[in-house]
């Protein structure tokens, strides 16, 4: 399913460029689906880590032993906060300093919980600072709120051990809970008590459980997005075509937002926004659902998209993605499907992030015909 | 009640009177490299123009692009200190930290990272560290550098930790100027610190320019109040521009826009702005400009401004035409249209050209283009019509038909009828629509807070009355203060259903409500 995936052997482990990680920040918040938080704050970082002469380094998921340690990390938190409270590297290595100390054993390696926003470029920060390698892969191929929504969750993999850490001196181990979703509800708590954002450190993985179900190849297929999407717009071409040309792929919708509407129940962000068509699509119009990120795009009424395909709202001009956060009356926008991790396309994984999961009683159809259930 | 509008800008400064609502005289003259000379000239052609008049002026309003100069040309900045209240939070991202180096340079005075600041419900992140306040003041009055911006984490919550802090910086360096960045407003602690470095570093130029002007009004021997119009479209009496020139960065489009909404008596349509090398097409909603949505650089710099949201493409007066095929720019002859135009005696076949082949306009010497083909000239005004209508079509935000305002020396390429435009209007005095679009602008305040455990209506009755005493605060009239815009987002994740709501309000200038009698 992914074209991207196919790498040369050479190139399973390389030391990344400062211009990948600016891709990578652009890649990561197109496959955000306007969530996950805006990368900007964590590029800076990179930027400054780069001109002190560290670097990041990406290895191929296949080459890590059965037997290697893997660490899973994310930065949890609502994204507004994180206007005000800066990402800093040193803090995002908190927890992970913490799970080796718990574990009694060093990480072989670190990984993102979540390729889409700011998480997609978090555990290279770590990666910078301490020398681990990042794996190329996530377990989510995107963005998702919470915990169980992940690919290692939907694979029944164990939950814990979770570590947190604030930038105060407070540290926070979660030793055990009964499911996915108890270590989502204890751990959003404490988060919530420490000024809802904190660093994680996620249940850590074997090398095996990395490639047998992580989506592997989440970390170059945001970069090569962002490459395509920075050469077009050097290049004053099309960037949403661009990225087409990468992925396989559709766009769904092209027009401006009209309405958008928005509501906060349950600790997530919900609501819709409306989009009048232009060019092609004049005289349509579609209506995109999201829950913190866009779930289900309506076409003149119709269910047209549905996660776990991803909906990728982009500025039509730029091809900059657009966060759930800060949709706008008048944006003019082009609506993307790019295919969904077949991690999600199981029963299991539908339960996960399908359409119910997120309120809709919808069946699941994919846009894409290999991807019909 | 009459008013002056001045509009400083690039090229010209452009002056005009207003009556009401009524354009007495406008005057156009070139800007000057010390700025002053030209608006005292433009005030003294105006005043000569109106007669007697000119006699009852009770406000002069002067919107500038100084200050973005400034900025933009590295030039005439002073050296700013930054304290930031954040410590142990957002210490790897520095103030300065995302400037373009040269500014960078240019500009740090140094940078001093303290404990403190606060959380998104209010409570304190960490006590402040009041003596590395002390500290941080005493070095940057030792270093000689005059101003100081201070930034605190959510400050724009409870500006306590940079009261405070401003406080000790005036106890302990008295001759430094401070900036609290939650004067500026606005979630978002990089951008907002930005955008108070900046105001910081143009602290010096605002106060000699707004001095400048002062007197420049003062020896017109008008007895009238000065104003400097905003990027919003509204003003602030001078010694409050003195003190926040950052606000004054964006005035020019806003300016323009806001007076042909005036001279059209309109206040809900598009604008199209054909000048030289571009028209802009804006789009105006109660009067006021549509604001962009993206993060706005200034100079290179990340910063919070809310300015017009325009789209500018490539059809103006210089526009070069080419043949075989018909092609419309982009490149334009610019300022030297008086010497390469045909009607101007030069070989280049430009709009302005095209204009006066079509009858549209009388120029120059009309039969350099009267042996230009009828269907070329046809074919070239027919692709300037074209995209000039697919402009306006993706600026538009709703499908219901709106008139279009024509302003700017090349609104004559602007064509009658488009789709989506119920009628295009040409004002008159339209050349001048920026002095006027001055001259109108009123007084604004805005809140941009997150309140918790309070239902939507009961938060946006609070923020409306925040944002109404600050528009009281910067010389507005009570009684005359309308809202016209509100935005709320519900916050995810926090808990205590938290809701960030937005609220912009204006209002006449009470000072010059006072001179209407009762």
């Amino acid at each position: 399913m992914t074209t991207l995936a196919q790498r040369s052997p050479s190139q399973t482990h390389r030391t990344l460029s400062a211009d990948d990680i600016e891709a990578l920040a652009v890649g990561a918040w197109i496959l955000g689906t306007g969530g996950g938080g805006d990368p900007y704050h964590k590029l800076l970082n990179m930027r400054l880590l780069y001109e002190a002469g560290r670097s990041a380094t990406l290895i191929d998921p296949m080459t890590l032993a059965d037997d290697a340690l893997v660490g899973v990390l994310s930065n949890m938190g609502a994204p507004l906060v994180g206007q005000e409270r800066l990402a800093d590297p040193e803090f995002a290595l908190k927890p992970v300093r913490m799970m080796e100390e718990y574990l009694g054993r060093k990480f072989d390696a670190v990984m993102a919980l979540e390729i889409g926003g700011g998480n997609g470029v978090h555990p290279m920060m770590v990666g910078a600072l301490t020398g681990y390698p990042v794996v190329d892969a996530d377990t989510m191929g995107r963005a998702y709120p919470e915990a169980q929504m992940t690919s290692v969750a939907v694979a029944g993999l164990r939950c814990y051990p979770l570590t947190m850490a604030d930038i105060r001196d407070n540290e926070i181990i979660f030793p055990r809970a009964a499911s996915w979703r108890w270590m989502e509800r204890i751990s959003r708590k404490a988060c919530t008590e420490i000024g809802s954002v904190a660093a994680t450190c996620k249940a850590p993985r074997t090398g095996a459980e990395v490639k047998q179900h992580g989506v592997l190849y989440s970390v170059s297929k945001a970069i090569a997005l962002g490459t395509e999407v920075l050469r077009a717009r050097a290049e004053h071409t099309d960037p949403i075509e661009a990225v087409l040309s990468i992925t396989s792929g559709q766009r769904m919708f092209t027009g401006k937002i009209v309405d958008v509407e928005r509501r906060a129940t349950e600790g997530f962000l919900r609501g819709k926004a409306r989009i009048e068509g232009l060019d092609a699509f004049a005289g349509k119009e579609m209506v995109v659902h999201f829950q913190n990120e866009y779930s289900v795009a309506y076409l003149d009424g119709a269910p047209v998209v549905m996660t776990p395909d991803l909906i990728c709202l982009l500025d039509s001009v730029s091809g900059e993605g657009i966060g759930t956060d800060v949709l706008r009356f008048g944006q003019r926008v082009s609506v993307l499907a790019l295919p969904a991790p077949s991690v999600f396309l199981s029963e299991q994984g539908l339960a996960a992030v399908g359409p119910r999961a997120f309120g809709f009683d919808l069946d699941f159809t994919s846009v894409f015909k290999e991807n019909q259930a | 009640m009459k008013r002056i509008g001045i509009d400083v800008g690039g090229t010209n400064t452009d002056a005009a009177l207003l009556d009401g609502d009524r354009v007495v005289a406008a005057v156009k003259t070139f800007t000057t490299a010390d700025v002053t000379t030209g608006v005292r000239t433009a005030l003294k052609d105006v005043i000569a123009k109106a007669g007697p008049a000119a006699d009852d002026v009770v406000a002069v309003m002067i919107g500038t692009t100084h200050f973005t100069n400034a900025v933009v040309e590295r030039r005439n900045l002073g050296r700013a200190a930054a304290i930031r209240v954040s410590l142990p939070a957002s210490a790897s991202l520095v103030p300065f930290c995302d400037w373009p180096k040269d500014l960078a340079a240019k500009v740090n005075g140094g940078i001093y990272l303290v404990q403190g600041g606060h959380e998104y419900d209010g409570r304190p992140l960490m006590p402040m560290d009041e003596k590395a306040v002390a500290e941080a003041a005493r070095k940057i009055a030792a270093d000689g550098v005059g101003a100081v911006a201070i930034s605190a984490t959510f400050s724009p919550l409870t500006a306590e930790c940079e009261e405070r802090a401003a406080e000790i910086v005036r106890n302990e360096a008295p001759d430094v100027h401070v900036t609290m960045s939650s004067t500026l407003g606005r979630i978002g602690l990089l951008e907002r610190e930005n955008v108070a470095l900046m105001n910081a570093s143009l602290i010096g130029l605002a106060r000699e320019t707004t001095q400048a002007f002062v007197d420049a009004v003062a020896d017109s021997g008008l007895g009238a109040q000065l104003f400097i119009t905003q990027n919003d479209g509204t003003v602030v009496k001078a010694e409050a521009a003195r003190e926040y020139p950052v606000f004054s960065f964006a005035s020019g489009p806003t300016n323009s826009m806001r007076g042909a909404a005036l001279l059209a008596g309109i206040e809900n349509a598009m604008v199209c702005d054909v000048g030289g090398t571009t028209a802009d097409i804006g789009c105006l909603v109660n009067g006021f400009p549509r604001e962009a949505n993206n993060v706005v650089e200034v100079g290179g710099v990340r910063t919070l401004f809310r300015m017009p949201d325009l789209l500018s493409i490539a059809v103006g007066g210089g526009t070069k035409i080419g043949r075989d095929p018909v092609t419309v720019g982009p490149e334009s002859v610019g300022y030297r249209l008086a010497q390469e135009a045909m009607v101007f005696g030069g070989a280049q076949v430009t709009a302005t050209d095209i204009a006066v082949a079509s009858g549209l306009i009388r120029l120059g010497d009309t039969s350099r283009v009267a042996e230009l083909p009828k269907d070329f000239v046809a074919a070239a005004l027919k692709k300037m019509h074209e995209n000039i209508a697919e402009g306006v079509d993706r600026m538009k935000t709703d499908a219901t038909e709106v008139p279009l305002l024509a302003v700017g020396g090349g609104a004559m390429l602007i064509p009658d009828a488009m789709p989506g435009i119920s009628e295009v209007i040409h004002v008159e005095h339209n050349e001048v629509a920026n002095a006027v679009g001055a001259a109108m602008a009123q007084i604004s305040g805005e809140t941009d807070r997150i309140y918790r455990d309070m239902d939507r209506d009961e938060a946006i009755a609070h923020a409306r009355e925040a944002a109404i005493d600050a528009a009281v605060a910067s010389g507005a009239d009570r009684a005359t203060v309308k809202v016209i815009d509100v935005e709320d987002l519900p916050l995810s994740y926090l808990p205590g259903r938290a809701i960030r709501t937005r609220v912009r309000v204006v209002g006449d200038a009470a000072a010059m409500r006072a001179e209407v009698p009762a």
